[in-house]
């Protein structure tokens, strides 16, 4: 049995991550879904097929690569387990999907939380994409100074 | 104050307000509103007194299912009043242990017959997937619900459904009940709502109560979609108010905009603890903690994995023991679990809860085709007590079929296509062709259930299908 199914959190060595080079270009997807489950809104949602999945049960997996970083996937999944990363100009960025309120607004400053919800930086938000909530979630894309926190952020909470 | 004023998915809009009595003072309801959820927002727990030990009760299910929200109504005990909707000047009492007697014989209307070719029985997503299939095979059938609304618990499900496009996946399950209800009303599908079901009689006649007058209904084809009741678990303390099914503090946020509590233990890892738990934190209530008995979280990675990010632990091999208060839960004690699911002593600990949310699994609603003499088979995998059935899901009663959670629980998307199944069943009966359609939806509806997560509920079907055929 995985370990991730008895704390409920993921590590990094059970997940694919894309190499610096492929992020310093542009945003790249990255997905935490890991576990058979009959889903695929990513795939479908996705404009250049860069996500595979084999039937309705696989696991997804990114061509990070192909992927160009649009976050039709991060918007629609149904886990809230898809990301964007992206390194420029020596800073980091993670988009999210964020569905609490308050709603940060573009220049707010937030604390950088993990995936299990411990603070670990401070950020900027950078843009809030609100789609149509009857279908997607809103996106929020953080920056901060330290880099390596791409493979970390996974959520945010905002300074009130 | 339990009112939520702002949700980042729900709108609440709240009708006018209406004015009805609570043991002798005068309270204000929101049209539409049950009386049990009128109370509960005024901040009132206690609902009646138990009949041996004078125990506090407060509701448990919210969707009429159990009776702990028994109270008096105009002089009537033993009303259920989660899904009782307010009227002006009506008059609410704390009922004490079974009931006296009205003091006025209240005015029923003398019953009425009704002869239907087919009589689904509940709005949910199975029942209503059933109505709009045989609508549009050209056969119109009767919808009997006991809620004041359409949609079973569609209408709670503010997060976005799984599946591929053709099972909505991406949509919240609000948005799924809202097209299906739209679609029942384009369509002119008669339906009952507050009407409640409570006898299916070996004669085959349906008993229903409906605007304070019996209704018996004799009918070609009946199809079941009664749905699934949340299970009480046993530990001390289990009664007192603000021990909730976690179902019922779904529907008492994301249906009538109001907070469950202030924070909540939530008891059981599997998808609804923990679905529930995240909305519960999108409606500002705390999360102290989500407990799991056995040693792995049951529901989807994925949505353990949402609450984590937000701080809250999720906590394998852990049970409650006990909950504590009188009138309401004050505190809340877990204990560890050993692989023997028993106690390890000295394991207490000890959360300032003031509710407490059980998530341990549904058990079919089955009672009226037990009545009516259908085989049944308990049946652990697919939740207790099922009827048996056929691959078209027609029970050993000819023409009665069953859909949805009462055949074995499971979740929305399988319900969906279970009522579409019997539909094209009954359709083909009465002479349409529509093989082809059906086919069609036996096999999406075996695609969807061939992951991991679909081994027990076959293994739980193929046991309901042999014992039906030998």
């Amino acid at each position: 049995m995985q370990d991730y199914l008895k704390v409920g959190y993921i590590t990094l060595e059970n997940l694919d991550f894309p190499e610096n080079d492929i992020i310093e270009k542009h945003f790249v997807a990255v997905t935490e879904c890991v576990q058979e489950i009959p889903c695929n809104p990513c795939v479908t949602s996705c404009p250049v097929k860069a996500i595979e999945m084999k039937g309705i049960n696989g696991v997804p997996k990114i061509n990070f690569e192909k992927c160009v970083g649009c976050g039709n996937c991060v918007a629609v999944c149904p886990g809230l387990a898809m990301f964007l990363v992206n390194i420029r100009n020596g800073k980091g960025r993670v988009s999210l999907p964020y569905e609490m309120l308050p709603l940060p607004e573009t220049g707010n400053e937030v604390f950088l939380l993990n995936r299990v919800g411990e603070r670990i930086g401070k950020g900027k938000v950078i843009r809030v994409f609100v789609p149509d909530e009857k279908f997607y979630s809103a996106v929020v894309t953080v920056e901060f100074d330290d880099v390596n926190l791409v493979k970390y952020v996974r959520n945010i909470e905002v300074i009130k | 104050m339990r009112e939520i004023k702002n949700h980042p998915i729900l709108r609440f809009s709240r009708g006018e307000r209406i004015k009805f009595i609570f043991e002798g003072k005068e309270l204000t309801a929101y049209r539409g509103e049950t009386v049990a959820m009128a109370l509960y927002r005024h901040g009132i727990d206690v609902f009646s007194e138990s009949a041996k030990l004078h125990r506090p009760r407060g509701m448990f299910c919210a969707i009429g299912k159990c009776s702990s929200c028994m109270m008096r109504i105009n002089g009537i005990p033993n009303v259920r009043t989660c899904i009782l909707p307010v009227q002006k000047g009506m008059i609410v009492e704390r009922q004490k242990g079974l009931g006296d007697k009205p003091e006025r014989t209240a005015k029923f209307m003398p019953p009425i017959e009704r002869n239907e070719k087919v009589t689904i029985v509940g709005g949910g997503p199975a029942g209503l997937s059933a109505a709009i299939t045989l609508k549009k095979s050209g056969i119109t059938p009767l919808i009997v619900e006991q809620n004041p609304l359409l949609g079973g618990q569609l209408i709670k499900q503010t997060h976005k459904f799984f599946g591929s496009k053709e099972e909505h996946a991406g949509t919240r399950g609000i948005e799924i009940a809202k097209e299906m209800v739209d679609e029942v009303k384009r369509l002119n599908i008669p339906h009952f709502t507050n009407s409640s079901a409570f006898g299916f009689y070996t004669d085959r006649t349906l008993a229903v109560f409906k605007d304070n007058q019996l209704v018996k209904i004799k009918s070609d084809y009946f199809v079941f979609a009664t749905g699934a009741a949340e299970k009480m678990i046993p530990f001390e303390g289990n009664d007192i108010p603000g021990v909730f099914g976690a179902g019922a503090a779904q529907t008492m946020m994301n249906v009538f905009g109001i907070k469950p509590g202030n924070r909540v233990l939530m008891v059981g890892a599997g998808n609804v603890g923990l679905i529930v738990s995240y909305q519960l934190l999108q409606a500002g209530v705390d999360v102290a903690c989500v407990i799991e008995a056995s040693p792995k979280i049951g529901g989807y990675f994925v949505h353990a994995a949402k609450l984590r990010r937000f701080g809250v632990p999720i906590l394998a091999s852990t049970t409650i023991k006990r909950a504590v208060g009188v009138s309401r839960v004050k505190k809340a004690i877990t204990v560890k679990l050993d692989e023997h699911f028993k106690e390890i002593p000295n394991t207490e600990k000890e959360w300032n809860v003031d509710t407490v949310c059980l998530a341990t699994g549904l058990i079919p609603s089955v009672t009226l085709l037990a009545q009516a003499g259908c085989e049944m088979k308990y049946i652990p995998a697919l939740g207790g007590y099922v009827p048996l059935r056929n691959r078209l899901l027609e029970t050993s009663l000819k023409n009665v079929f069953v859909a949805g959670d009462a055949d074995g629980t499971e979740e929305a998307s399988t319900a969906i296509m279970e009522g579409r199944i019997a539909a094209f069943a009954i359709a083909q009966k009465e002479g349409i062709d529509k093989t082809s359609e059906l086919n069609e939806t036996l096999d999406e509806l075996k695609r969807l259930r061939s992951g991991p997560f679909g081994k027990k509920i076959l293994s739980g079907i193929a046991e309901a299908e042999n014992a039906r055929l030998s």
